[in-house]
């Protein structure tokens, strides 16, 4: 079948909703491979960070400030600036469409802390993050699917997006296969916008959904379209034990704090201003030490996260969903017990490559590729540098959501559609083909699991030259034996073997491109921690890296693009102290 | 610990009518049921077909009966359903696939009720204000996830397919008691009508249903009643 529409938008969470808002006159088509609502955005907890000072004094500059330390100065100044400006009125937003965020006693809404978010550049924690219960993301998705429904967005649910198709330099559709039907078909469009979220499922411990597996990245990538510090990966401090389901950082925001084996709050020790509030890669990294140290709790690699002394009321209204997560995975009460927690895959601070328009731009030059438009997790523009402030992501979805869509509602009156390159469909149906006629013998579970393993005890919190080296042979492997995975689901009708195989390949895309973009940066900055290379080397690489897909399965081409600083001296790269 | 799963299964391609299924598999006693499911689709058949996405209760993908009640795949643990273990789809919904049914219809009622913010004033330069209490008053509505177990519970659905349905009615309180909603008497005139709230026979399987804890049956009276005194604020 063929499809045209002015706009199509891959991904129904925070960023692709918010930019179908931005298009009411245009004729857009969502695809999400779930329905909507269940959109991974959907999962975030804490809040939603804007400098609206309605509990006390804040300034945008104040969380600009934030942005730019809290990446450590990987961050593109100017667009850091935007994001922090431009939140204000993207949360006035939100509450004008609907969203039931809590309310301070003058009605206005409320405000809590969150990690890294200081007053007056880094004295002490400020409430910042807006939000509602523990539960922020859950009502952003809703309320931005009320919108859509609203305005009468079309949608194609249970559809997955197999290509992207580009012709001349310019991106004019994709070819998505309908999961019920197992129809591929080709939707032509004048834009194309890539929100298909993270890839934190390429690790075994993850907060991530099952449907947070690369996708767009990978698609992208596949197209020759390079993929932006994909090393700097976050890995959250509480995830559940062993289940990786996050318990929310508002948790510490709300006063919580994290406790050794031997009955210790320990980040008091390591970062005597902001202590438990200090940015997740650090207090991931103090975890780590303390597991190693042989302060876990009973010496395993796990510690706690104690909310007891917040009182039953104040989890009850401002923390039931992790505490019930608590109750029901682990058997915890959280009101009386502390709860066992472990750093858990979390976060992609890198993506495909945009300006602060949503426009994806190809290489070192800052080149666009008219069409095409990538926002949210799976962008990188790049405002979170090398770790992401708790809140920042959501911020994100609707700063950049937004621009991407008004630029896209721009493009479109000023262009018409590309002409479709020849055979548009025979990449999608080549590998769709070849997975249901495959004898191959390999099983994707178990190339799935080896490369989860892999990811977690070589490219973690703590990396190493040897450790990443044996990653990078294993995932080369990996990726040979991808092409011999051979089902056992033959059918047309709803076939999800095949949905979740063609996502192990877009995973497998995902996990090479991190670990040789890791293995490359002989530093450590943010969530890129190298035990052989411990200090930050702002000389050789305060740069981005970009990735891009060699051309052989497993071979990977890097390149380097400059940090867009400002110029002013507040925001001069430094020491990254809390 | 070794538990049996004994799932229903239909397949479009291959199968007239639905057949059952059984699984062996190795779980721990605080492994999620969904854990075994996806034990078995990778290890035993890559045919058995579900949703599955968030794997911690906040997407709503993985509904399903379990032992003859609605509940999460991702939130029901090994522990708590013993060493047998019942599967189905979901009541009240045409069967796509094995545990997969079709939601367009559920997600069409669910647009019936016009569930957005609807205020024909001009919006204020800052947010609008509510007070904690006016904001706690539809709280319990905002928790619901849309994964349809409650609705699928519901005999006047099983009798009715054409019922709006609790999930429907659950996000119509969310936004009758809003107050900075201004569309509660059309979403009550809608919910007024013959398929509205009034084949609700207050049978509490969507309370007992619900993965969030939504108080759904005690919702629903509360827009009963609100079509009664035709004023949301005396409910």
């Amino acid at each position: 079948m063929y499809y045209k529409f002015d706009v199509v938008i891959v991904g129904s969470g925070g960023s692709g909703l918010m930019a179908a808002m931005q298009l009411p006159d245009a004729s857009v088509a969502v695809f999400t491979k779930v329905y909507p609502t269940r959109s991974h955005t959907g999962a975030a907890q804490g809040g939603v960070a804007a400098a609206l000072g309605n509990v006390e004094e804040d300034h945008w500059k104040w969380h600009m400030y934030d942005t730019v330390k809290g990446g450590d100065y990987l961050v593109d100044q100017p667009a850091a600036e935007i994001l922090a400006r431009d939140a204000i009125d993207a949360v006035l937003e939100l509450e004008h469409r609907g969203l039931p965020f809590n309310r301070t006693p003058d009605g206005r809404i409320d405000q809590r802390r969150f990690g890294g978010h200081t007053r007056n550049f880094g004295e002490a924690p400020v409430r910042r993050a807006c939000y509602a219960a523990d539960r922020t993301g859950h009502m952003i998705l809703q309320t931005m699917y009320q919108n859509s429904i609203k305005n009468q967005v079309n949608f194609f649910s249970e559809y997955l997006v197999l290509d992207l198709l580009i012709n001349d330099g310019q991106a004019c559709g994709i070819v998505a296969m309908d999961i019920r039907t197992g129809d591929i078909s080709t939707f032509h469009a004048k834009a194309v916008l890539f929100a298909t979220g993270g890839y934190g499922r390429a690790w075994r411990v993850t907060s991530n959904a099952f449907a947070c597996m690369g996708d767009g990245m990978s698609i992208a990538y596949r197209r020759g379209i390079p993929l932006q510090d994909m090393e700097m990966y976050q890995f959250h401090p509480t995830g559940i034990y062993r289940v990786g389901v996050l318990l929310s950082e508002a948790a510490r925001g709300e006063g919580g704090k994290l406790l050794n084996g031997q009955g210790e709050y320990f980040m008091e020790r390591y970062m005597p201003t902001l202590k438990d509030l200090a940015p997740r890669d650090i207090v991931s990294r103090c975890i780590i030490q303390e597991i190693k140290e042989g302060r876990g709790v009973d010496g395993k690699d796990y510690v706690y996260l104690d909310v007891r002394h917040l009182g039953a009321k104040a989890i009850a209204e401002k923390l039931p969903d992790i505490a019930d997560f608590a109750r029901n995975y682990l058997g915890v009460e959280p009101i009386t017990e502390p709860v066992p927690i472990q750093p858990t895959a979390h976060y992609a601070m890198g993506g495909i490559p945009t300006d602060t328009d949503g426009r994806v731009v190809i290489d070192a030059q800052w080149t666009p590729m008219p069409g095409f438009y990538a926002a949210g997790e799976v962008a990188c523009v790049s405002v979170h540098g090398a770790n992401r402030l708790g809140t920042n992501s959501l911020v994100d979805l609707i700063v950049f959501g937004r621009r991407a869509g008004k630029s896209m509602a721009q493009f479109i009156k000023e262009n018409d559609h590309a002409p479709l390159p020849p055979e548009p469909e025979a990449y999608a149906r080549e590998q769709v083909d070849h997975l249901l006629t495959s004898s191959g013998g390999e099983s994707a579970a178990r190339v799935r699991s080896e490369m989860q393993n892999e990811m977690i005890d070589n490219v973690f919190v703590e990396r190493s030259d040897k450790g990443m080296r044996h990653a990078l042979d294993a995932l080369a492997g990996l990726q040979e034996a991808y092409k011999r995975v051979q089902l056992q689901d033959k059918g047309k009708h709803f076939n999800t073997e095949i949905v979740e195989t063609i996502e192990l390949g877009f995973l497998l895309d995902c996990a090479e491109a991190t670990t040789h973009g890791a293995l490359a940066r002989t530093e450590s900055r943010g969530a890129h921690y190298r035990l052989d290379y411990e200090k930050r080397d702002d000389a050789n690489w305060l740069k981005h890296t970009l990735a891009y897909k060699g051309t052989k399965t497993h071979d990977v081409r890097l390149e380097y693009k400059d940090v867009i600083l400002i110029d002013d001296p507040i925001f001069k790269p430094k020491e990254r102290k809390y | 610990m070794n538990i049996l799963l004994r799932i229903k299964r239909f397949d479009p391609d291959r199968d007239k009518k639905p057949y059952w299924s059984e699984f062996r598999v190795e779980a721990d006693p605080i492994e999620r049921l969904l854990d075994a499911l996806n034990t078995i689709k990778w290890t035993q058949d890559g045919t058995l077909t579900y949703r599955r996405s968030c794997a911690h209760g906040v997407c709503g993908s993985d509904a399903m009966r379990i032992n003859g009640r609605n509940r999460l795949a991702c939130k029901v643990l090994i522990r708590d359903v013993g060493e047998k273990v019942t599967i189905e789809p979901m009541l009240g919904y045409p069967v796509i696939k094995d545990l997969v049914v079709d939601m367009d219809g559920f997600f069409n009622k669910y647009k019936q009720i016009k569930p957005y913010l609807i205020n024909y004033d001009n919006e204020p330069g800052t947010e609008r204000l509510q007070s904690p209490e006016d904001r706690a008053r539809f709280d319990e509505g905002t928790k619901c996830i849309l994964c349809g177990a409650c609705t699928g519970s519901c005999p006047s659905i099983w009798g009715n397919p054409d019922w709006v349905g609790p999930a429907s009615i659950v996000n119509a309180h969310r936004f009758i008691f809003d107050s900075r909603d201004q569309g509660a008497a059309e979403r009550l005139q809608i919910l007024g009508r013959r398929d509205g709230v009034w084949r609700c026979r207050t049978i509490f399987n969507c309370t007992d249903a619900c993965p969030r804890g939504i108080p759904v049956t005690d919702l629903i009276e509360q827009v009963k009643r609100a079509i009664v005194y035709n004023d949301p604020k005396d409910a």
